[in-house]
């Protein structure tokens, strides 16, 4: 608890989130960000100032404030972005480039996957697929997937 | 304002084609009257990051928006306070409407719309100019391609040619696209193919023969009449005649077109190479070492076998089984008919089973590629497994990777095992048809004895030919992947393009100007509206923290990269038109790992100039300081250094790779870290030779240590992709900003490493 009274968040009229800190300097347009996004999410959020230096360090996002915790959610939120796909609906084709269309967690959409080589494994059977424009989808258990989406997703491991 | 901007531009017929489908139907509506649509978007994520297509339209009063879902429009009047500001985090971008006070509205879309919001916000830009300064803006004609900087057909966002490299997938019929290849060579083919089917025809002659060898000499012998000793010579002397024709001519076919095929191959290989020479840095970034050199080496090997064998025997097979056919038929066609109705079985399973090898043998390609890539990661990086003890670790990755490949081979084995055994007992049941049926007619005496022989020889051969057919399948497939894999960096285009028309470019003073330039690298911009002049023979020092972006503006300047926005200029003239060959003989490059190629000293020194003379190349060490430690090592001049150069201190590679760039006397030099890897002492020795090197040439230095800067005319600060300070040493000292800040710090540094080494 002791970090939640240690300084304050708010959004200023731009919508930029605004950081108070234990000093009581304001920091304007702060940056939150997740150190380890994918494999643990909650753990080690750090809020940098518009330079990108590290104002403050969240060892767990479970010891702030619900109030804080809210907001300093919405903002990880609104910047981070990796869908997680949940099926595949079809492939355009099995050679590269070949258009997807899934159905992820924030919706359905397509992409293009430029070459297998941006099929990537990480540990803990997760894999990373960054389509054409840089954009990261996940799956996070092939395992996890439907048997349409499995076949389909094996033809390009 | 409508009637204003009419004079500036025409809008295109028909404005509603700017919006994203399913928009335009509806705008009309919504517009007022002398109210023109200027862009539209479709902004395909909601507030909360998921994907719910709405649109944002600009027109010539208003700025539309209505989201997903919506039936109505929300609009903001357009008024001289207003601004959009745009930004991209990991492929997302924001789109912000802002006026003095707050945030009036944001949206959010993915990358993908960028091209179509960039065109919006600058039409927005224009528009707020006009109701600003009441004035025409000057207006850019040449609309040009964000990926490979062709110019566009006019009224379209997105070129045609990177758009079809990015969406449309390589056919099935890649390995027809070897043509290209071949068609050198089509008269050697032709006669190839001739020779082909004559060899074929003579094999055919000899179960023809075993008819009236049966019917005249043997049935007969065995009914009681004797053989007649010239019949059977003749028979048997065609015999021997015909499997000398048909191996003589099969020996010329084959070396004719196995000749043919290898330079099929060897052209493929080395056209592929130059090409992959020829891409940009980028591409080269994103690629792995081992997976280049597989696809030009093993693929294109592969090709060859494939050309030379398979389908040479695929060819001849298709021919044989086509002329026994005919033959069948002028013999008996009934006979012919039973004979040949398991074809279409073997066909359909033939058709079956490819397309389960196909899958299995792409992915035993990529499971190969991933086997070759841990060797390509851990043996250039020896020294690190070995310091960390990793030896394990890193066989153990291997083994991984082995055993993935093992259980994809074991997989597609299961299948692959089953289609031979398969088809020749397909092959026996065939055989047993014609028996019985053949039995059944030469007791009703519809055919001879001769005739039934014969069939049993032809289609004895027959199947065995569909036997070896079936091999095709999987060969064609292993060879068409290959052949994609090739075909895929071939249709590459480099992202550093060629101008179509090169300006000449004559002897380059030096002066340099970056004029509002802005570099992305993937979806991260890295280059940020930065604006620099360097005059002829100045020396530049580039400063900042690592992930500034120095390293990224040196290789915009070599043109490595090209710049994603505004314009890089070599004494007035844009690098983007002048040929990429012609503008780097001007640039001499020094970096922080030098890299030697296997050869002399002497060949590596003169890299850049391979018709140097000796003397020049002498007079280019000694000016480096690499003239004397050359001098001590047992061949001189004629040592070899091997990969990396391998028996040579840093220091002395770094002097080589100065000499190499003395050599070629560039106007521009550009030293990215020339002295960050070497200690002090070494890096003195090393200064003293790039100080012969800067000497009335433009220079741009990166240096980690400040120290090494101090004779540049002027330093440039450099934070987050943009210039925060431009002076000399003292200027900047006084300022006490960010560079003072990056001394202070060294200093600091320097002190404590000075106390520690007291001690």
């Amino acid at each position: 608890m002791s970090e939640a009274l240690s300084f304050n968040l708010h959004r200023n009229s731009f919508g930029r989130l605004m950081l108070v800190d234990a000093d009581g300097v304001e920091h304007e347009n702060v940056l939150p960000v997740r150190a380890h996004p994918i494999t643990a999410p909650l753990e080690g959020v750090s809020i940098l100032s518009q330079d990108g230096h590290e104002l403050i360090w969240i060892e767990h996002l479970d010891t702030l404030l619900p109030e804080l915790r809210r907001l300093l959610e919405e903002a990880l939120g609104a910047r981070e972005f990796m869908p997680e796909i949940e099926r595949l609906e079809s492939v355009s084709t099995f050679a590269t480039p070949s258009t997807w269309h899934v159905h992820t967690n924030r919706g359905s959409t397509r992409f293009v996957l430029k070459g297998e080589e941006d099929i990537r494994r990480l540990p803990g059977g997760i894999l990373l697929i960054a389509d054409a424009h840089g954009i990261q989808f996940m799956v996070r258990d092939v395992l996890a997937l439907d048997r349409h989406s499995r076949k389909l997703l094996d033809r390009f491991l | 304002m409508s009637k204003n901007v009419s004079t500036i531009e025409p809008l295109p017929t028909s404005p509603v084609s700017l919006l994203p489908a399913g928009l335009g139907l509806e705008m009309p509506a919504v517009l007022h009257a002398e109210e023109n649509v200027l862009a539209g978007v479709e902004v395909d994520l909601d507030a909360q990051l998921h994907f719910a297509p709405s649109g944002l339209v600009l027109t010539t009063q208003r700025i539309l928006s209505r989201a997903a879902g919506a039936s109505d429009w929300q609009s903001w009047s357009l008024h001289a306070g207003l601004s959009l500001e745009h930004f991209d985090h990991a492929g997302v971008a924001t789109l912000e409407l802002m006026d003095a006070q707050s945030c009036l509205a944001c949206w959010r879309y993915t990358l993908g719309q960028n091209l179509a919001a960039l065109r919006l916000i600058s039409e927005f830009e224009q528009q707020i100019d006009i109701l600003k300064n009441g004035q025409t803006p000057v207006r850019e004609t040449e609309a040009i391609c964000a990926t490979c900087k062709a110019p566009l057909p006019p009224g379209e966002d997105e070129c045609p040619i990177c758009n079809r490299e990015l969406y449309t997938p390589p056919s099935t019929w890649t390995l027809f696209r070897l043509w290209r290849f071949a068609r050198p060579y089509q008269g050697r083919l032709l006669i190839g193919f001739l020779l082909m089917m004559g060899a074929t025809a003579a094999t055919l002659v000899s179960p023809y023969l075993y008819m009236p060898l049966m019917d005249n000499v043997l049935i007969p012998f065995q009914n009681g009449k004797h053989i007649e000793p010239t019949t059977v010579a003749t028979y048997l002397g065609a015999l021997f005649a015909a499997a000398l024709v048909s191996w003589s001519l099969g020996w010329a076919k084959t070396y004719i077109l196995a000749l043919v095929s290898e330079r099929i191959s060897a052209d493929l290989r080395t056209t592929t190479y130059e090409h992959l020479l020829q891409l940009s840095l980028e591409y080269f970034g994103g690629k792995r070492t081992g997976d280049l050199m597989a696809r030009i080496g093993s693929e294109s090997d592969r090709i060859s076998v494939f050309l030379s064998l398979h389908a040479l025997d695929f060819i001849t097979d298709v021919l044989m089984i086509t002329m026994t056919a005919v033959i069948l038929f002028s013999i008996n066609h009934w006979l012919a008919l039973v004979t040949l109705l398991p074809l279409p079985v073997i066909a359909w399973m033939i058709h079956i089973v490819r397309d389960r090898l196909r899958t299995g043998f792409e992915k035993i390609d990529r499971v190969w590629g991933e086997v070759t890539n841990v060797l390509a990661d851990t043996i250039p990086g020896i020294r690190v497994v070995k310091a960390f003890a990793q030896e394990k670790r890193e066989a153990q990755r291997f083994r991984e990777a082995n055993r993935h490949n093992l259980a994809v081979n074991d997989k597609l084995n299961r299948t692959w095992s089953l289609f031979s055994p398969t088809v020749t007992l397909l092959t026996e049941i065939g055989l047993l048809v014609v028996w019985a049926f053949g039995v059944w007619q030469v007791s009703r005496s519809d055919i001879t004895v001769g005739v039934l022989t014969a069939f049993l020889a032809y289609i004895g051969r027959f199947y065995a030919r569909l036997d070896s057919m079936s091999r095709i399948v999987s060969v064609t497939q292993k060879a068409a992947a290959g052949a994609k894999r090739i075909f895929d960096i071939l249709d590459h285009v480099s992202s550093v393009p060629e101008p179509t028309n090169p300006q000449p470019l004559p002897t380059v003073q030096g002066s340099i100007q970056l004029r509002d330039i802005g570099f992305r690298y993937g979806n991260r911009s890295v280059i940020r509206g930065l604006s620099l002049d360097i005059r002829p023979g100045e020396m530049i020092g580039l400063v900042g923290h690592s992930g500034s972006g120095k390293s990224t503006l040196v290789n915009l300047i070599c043109r490595f990269y090209d710049v994603s926005e505004g314009a890089i200029m070599v004494d007035g003239v844009d690098i983007r038109s002048v040929a990429v060959a012609d503008f780097r003989r001007n640039i001499g490059l020094v970096l922080q790992e030098p890299f030697l190629f296997f050869g002399t000293i002497a060949e590596n020194i003169a890299y850049g100039r391979p018709d140097a003379s000796r003397e020049e190349i002498v007079a280019a060490a000694r000016a480096a300081h690499a003239h004397e430690f050359i001098l001590r090592l047992p061949q001189g001049y004629d040592s070899i250094v091997g990969e990396r150069g391998q028996g040579l201190s840093g220091g002395e590679r770094q002097r080589i790779s100065i000499a190499r760039a003395l050599l070629i006397d560039p106007r521009i030099l550009i030293m990215d870290e020339a002295t960050s890897a070497v200690d002090t002492e070494t890096e003195k020795e090393i200064q003293r030779a790039l100080d012969n090197l800067v000497k009335g040439r433009t220079t741009i230095a990166i240096a980690h240590r400040l120290s090494t800067l101090r004779k540049a005319d002027r330093l440039v600060v450099m934070d987050k992709g943009q210039i925060v300070e431009v002076g000399n040493h003292d200027e900047l000292m006084v300022r006490e900003g960010a560079y003072w800040r990056l001394y202070q710090a060294q200093l600091r540094n320097a002190e404590n490493g000075q106390q520690e080494g007291q001690e």
